[in-house]
């Protein structure tokens, strides 16, 4: 069932929430929508949920084609899970899940026994089959999850919503978790959307990432795409580590000032160096727990950090100490224009030249 | 105290023993004077006084008067409690501060304003006189004056809980399809029924002591409208102290157990709200 949401606006008072933004997801996928608290992706979600409305006249929400945006969300066909799961806490978990199934017109309700074995069966997927008759008070935080998971997947939803799925979980379980809903949702292949502000979580889980910042999507993408080709800096920040240093426009008068970036690991550090772009570094300190090691290197020519990750077995090569000497080279580098630079080409190497030289010409 | 008994939160056996001598001078001293007043009777003595047709006539009104004001409370409590969480409209302060005015009003005012205007010749008296309507000096009078000054005690216990309800319960019972009658029944009404058990016992229990507001309106006529607290004073100012101890005695006794009775029933209904 693929969802679309056209033109959605949505503002509470003098706040804009969503800043006439759409977004097409198609059938089958797992999409993630990241962005910081205030981006919007939640607001996002309780509209396509049908939990909150745009602004009247703005927008539309469609459903594999049938337009929802006057439907409740009752009528929506969604499975909604919220972030601090709501399970009903005076039901058994096995009540919770067939709530949905009990509060159906007395016409299109299934008999007791067949909501009964539905129950089960959702009981099995989750793999909590012996824990029907306990209460949410006794469940971990883990189960907690899985059951508000089964409770909204009860009523066959067309589209299953999760704002901040595993926000509330710690470290180890969100692991275990993220895996399982990822298996889980390639098996059922129901069209999912979770919120998430967790880069991590994002890259890893969904088959699309939807980047969003100030009430705007800023970017859409498979994970290897947002990551390797972010499209502003916002997006090249906001998805892990970087190093960021002011461009070339800063040299002429009334051009905007532009960035450039590089990824910690795109940045290799050499311990003799006589070619063309090598910084002259010092190491300030390094980190070797862990599954590579960091390193934060000041400048010698400006005093600039520079945060550089390597493998463990390089660091144990290089032998780098605090204080010690060395050189970086960059692998790779993102600039982006800005101001009068956008429209001039610029090559890379004239950036990856200005950022060794920040007092040259070009 | 040894070491093994230090806590972050000091000052229990100092705090323990203040509360107890603070109840005791309070609560227990006055309420074991009535008991020990009793012990001078003998048994037969006491089942004449607490037992006679007329005494027990006043039991009859007062508890049955007082359940129906506190069911009867726990109803229109829960709305107006509803309505003033839930909804802001114009003038909700206002009537928000109105609810505590049966608490804050003498409850000999509140009775005579009652009477003054349910009496036969009263604005609502008068206006049910016609169809052979009494609501004064009538079991029904009783009743009115015991919802009066219920009200605030069962408004003011399930205000805070309707306030921290979630919307997210309603939110996720309304994804699941459920309908909004489904969903106040299923949903949010469990949630506030320990509140609402307390709210009812302070209101009941309230009820079945209130003596200001209800002998203007019942007309404290004996077997029908005489209500227990009433009884007492009578028996007072016949110098009946002891016939009067011994009705004490009945009324606390009783209502300790229903007390007690709804304590436990509201405990039982909050089993599962560990978390």
């Amino acid at each position: 069932m693929s969802i679309i949401a056209r033109n959605i606006t949505k503002t509470f008072g003098a706040y804009t929430a969503l800043n006439d933004v759409s977004l097409e997801v198609p059938a089958g996928k797992l999409v993630a929508l990241l962005g910081p608290s205030g981006s919007g992706k939640t607001t996002l979600l309780r509209i396509i949920a049908g939990l909150e409305f745009s602004e009247p006249g703005s927008g539309r929400i469609k459903f594999h084609g049938e337009d929802v945006t006057d439907l409740p969300a009752g009528k929506r066909g969604v499975g909604f899970v919220f972030q601090h799961y709501a399970l009903f806490r005076h039901m058994t978990v096995a009540q919770n899940i067939a709530f949905g199934l009990t509060v159906q017109p007395r016409r299109e309700r299934q008999s007791k026994e067949a909501i009964a074995a539905r129950v089960q069966e959702l009981l099995k997927l989750i793999q909590l089959p012996e824990l029907g008759s306990r209460y949410p008070a006794q469940l971990s935080g883990g189960q907690r999850q899985r059951v508000a998971l089964a409770r909204a997947l009860a009523v066959q939803p067309k589209v299953l919503l999760l704002d901040e799925p595993f926000g509330a979980l710690d470290a180890q379980v969100r692991k275990d978790l993220r895996r399982w809903l990822r298996h889980f949702q390639r098996e059922i292949g129901v069209t999912t959307i979770f919120v998430t502000h967790d880069q991590e979580e994002a890259l890893e889980l969904a088959d699309e990432v939807v980047v969003m910042n100030n009430a705007k999507i800023e970017q859409v993408g498979t994970p290897q795409e947002v990551y390797d080709r972010p499209a502003s800096p916002f997006v090249i920040e906001f998805l892990g580590n970087v190093n960021r240093f002011a461009g070339l426009g800063h040299r002429l008068p009334g051009a905007g000032q532009d960035v450039i970036y590089v990824r910690p690991h795109d940045v290799d550090i050499l311990r003799e160096y006589h070619g063309q772009h090598g910084i002259r570094v010092s190491v300030q300190h390094v980190f070797s727990a862990g599954n590579y090691g960091r390193i934060a290197l000041v400048r010698a020519d400006n005093g600039e950090t520079i945060d550089a990750e390597i493998s463990r077995v390089r660091l144990a090569e290089l032998k780098l100490a605090a204080g010690d000497e060395a050189f970086v080279v960059f692998r790779h580098i993102r600039l982006f224009p800005s101001g009068a630079f956008s429209e001039r080409d610029v090559s890379t190497d004239d950036a990856r030249a200005a950022v060794v030289d920040p007092g040259r010409d070009i | 105290m040894s070491r093994s008994h230090r806590s972050v939160i000091p000052g229990f056996g100092l705090s323990l023993g203040l509360t107890i001598t603070y109840l005791s001078l309070i609560v227990l001293l006055p309420l074991s004077a009535a008991f020990i007043k009793t012990l001078g009777m003998t048994w037969e003595e006491f089942w004449t006084a607490v037992g006679s047709p007329r005494v027990i006539a006043s039991y009859r009104i007062s508890f049955l008067a007082s359940f129906a004001a506190a069911s009867v409370n726990c109803v229109f409590g829960l709305i107006v409690a509803w309505v003033l969480v839930r909804y802001p409209f114009p003038g909700r302060k206002i009537v928000d501060a109105l609810v505590d005015l049966p608490f804050a009003l003498p409850t000999a005012v509140a009775g005579i304003a009652l009477t003054a205007l349910y009496a036969p010749n009263g604005w609502i008296g008068s206006l049910l006189a016609p169809y052979g309507i009494k609501i004064a000096f009538t079991e029904i009078g009783v009743f009115i004056a015991l919802t009066f000054i219920g009200l605030p005690f069962v408004v003011r216990t399930v205000q805070p809980i309707i306030e921290e309800l979630e919307p997210e319960f309603e939110e996720a019972s309304a994804s699941l399809g459920a309908n909004r009658w489904q969903t106040i029944r299923r949903v949010i009404l469990p949630q506030l029924v320990p509140a609402l058990l307390t709210g009812f016992a302070m209101a009941f229990a309230r009820a079945l002591g209130e003596y200001g507001s209800v002998v203007f309106i019942s007309g404290n006529m004996p077997m029908r409208t005489e209500i227990t607290p009433l009884l007492i004073i009578t028996k007072l100012e016949q110098y009946d102290y002891k016939g009067a101890t011994a009705i004490a005695v009945v009324m606390l006794v009783t209502s300790f157990t229903l007390l007690l009775l709804i304590n436990l029933l509201q405990k039982w209904s909050r089993r599962h709200h560990a978390v």
